[in-house]
């Protein structure tokens, strides 16, 4: 039936990130639901490398040249980007669960990432000059 | 002389077993007038077919409820010239995570059903009810005196939750506001209603319910108010004081 395609479903995981319709709160939900993922994968390629230390310093040193690469390097500013902005937002959430700023969402949401910016902004410049 | 304005209304097309499409309605239009005219209009001038809900056409009733150019409203009152602007599209859509019936017509069946589930009241004793500087001692006459709930059960709310669009067994904001509505030291036989996989804790705070409710209603701080009630309850619980 055509009918059942209006209505919820799991497949529909991909409208949380649509921004069309949203407001600061749903935007502040999809930066959640995003970054949430990106950190996931990014454990699952953490703990594969680890797992190549079994095979021997050979096979661990040969990943960690990867690392010298510069797509790489830009992955790993985004993972650090990606848990400040998750780690800021996610305060945002513990706040506003228990009744703390509740009223006051949006301009928490603005005022954690501003933060958030700041942060990523500092840890850009050390790594800038790091490499 | 009323200001008169040219708009195409793009609606939402769907009968049984039919594809969905869009119909262009090219129309002239008061810009102070509603999007609900401007959809009769569509029926009563350009197709007969064109199947809707509404009724009291003054925010009472939350028949209304569709999607605005991609956003949660009451067409009742809302303005054209608030969503539209003269020689544009007003595209409107049926609500979201709600089987659609017809055109623009959904079947809430899934919301009441959990309003059902939470005893969603109607009415209320006003000595019960949230409201803005209440008196400092009520009367025992008062709690004669019933309030009408702020809830009309438009749907707005389950069609803007994102969590709502992926997960059907999720209560969602309205029933969690009216078990709120109700209060869990009042009402303790909703905590186990409220206090599981689908319930207070599902949500995930994107706050589209507050943003799109209508009627002021406030699904988002309702439900984190009941998350602090749900904890009260079980520690009270664990301690052996409820």
């Amino acid at each position: 039936m055509e009918q059942t395609r209006n209505q919820p479903s799991a497949g529909k995981f991909w409208s949380w990130f649509f921004p069309v319709g949203r407001q600061v709160g749903g935007w502040a939900f999809a930066l959640n639901r995003l970054t949430a993922l990106g950190l996931t994968l990014y454990l699952f390629i953490h703990l594969t490398a680890l797992g190549l230390l079994a095979k021997g310093p050979d096979g661990y040193d040969n990943f960690l040249a990867l690392t010298e690469n510069p797509v790489i390097k830009l992955g790993e500013w985004a993972v650090v980007a990606a848990v400040f902005l998750h780690g800021f937002n996610g305060i945002r959430i513990l706040l506003t669960s228990f009744g703390v700023g509740v009223t006051r969402q949006r301009q928490l949401f603005y005022g954690f990432m501003v933060v958030a910016v700041l942060v990523i902004l500092i840890f850009t410049l050390r790594m800038y000059r790091v490499y | 002389m009323a200001e008169k304005w040219k708009i195409t209304l793009r609606v939402h097309r769907q009968k049984e077993n039919q594809e969905p499409h869009f119909d262009d309605f090219q129309m002239e239009v008061n810009p102070d007038e509603y999007v609900l005219d401007a959809v009769e209009r569509a029926w009563a001038f350009h197709d007969r077919s064109l199947c809707f809900r509404h009724a009291c056409h003054h925010s009472t009733c939350g028949a209304c409820g569709m999607r605005v150019n991609g956003v949660e409203k009451l067409t009742c009152i809302t303005l054209i010239r608030d969503v539209t602007h003269n020689g544009a599209t007003l595209k409107v859509e049926p609500l979201r995570n709600f089987p659609v019936v017809s055109d623009l017509a959904v079947d809430m069946g899934p919301l009441y059903r959990k309003m059902e589930r939470v005893n969603g009241r109607a009415v209320s004793p006003v000595t019960e009810a949230e409201i803005e500087n209440p008196p400092s001692k009520w009367v025992p006459e008062d709690s004669e005196y019933l309030r009408l709930s702020d809830c009309i059960e438009c749907g707005l709310c389950i069609s803007a939750c994102p969590i709502m669009a992926t997960t059907p067994e999720y209560l969602g904001p309205a029933p969690l506001a009216a078990a709120q509505d109700q209060g869990l030291r009042r009402k303790p036989e909703l905590l186990s209603i409220v206090d599981c996989e689908d319930g207070v804790w599902r949500c995930h705070s994107a706050f589209e319910c507050t943003a799109v409710c209508p009627s002021f209603v406030d699904p988002a701080r309702r439900i984190m108010n009941l998350r602090t009630q749900v904890v009260d309850m079980r520690l009270r619980k664990l301690f052996g004081k409820a």
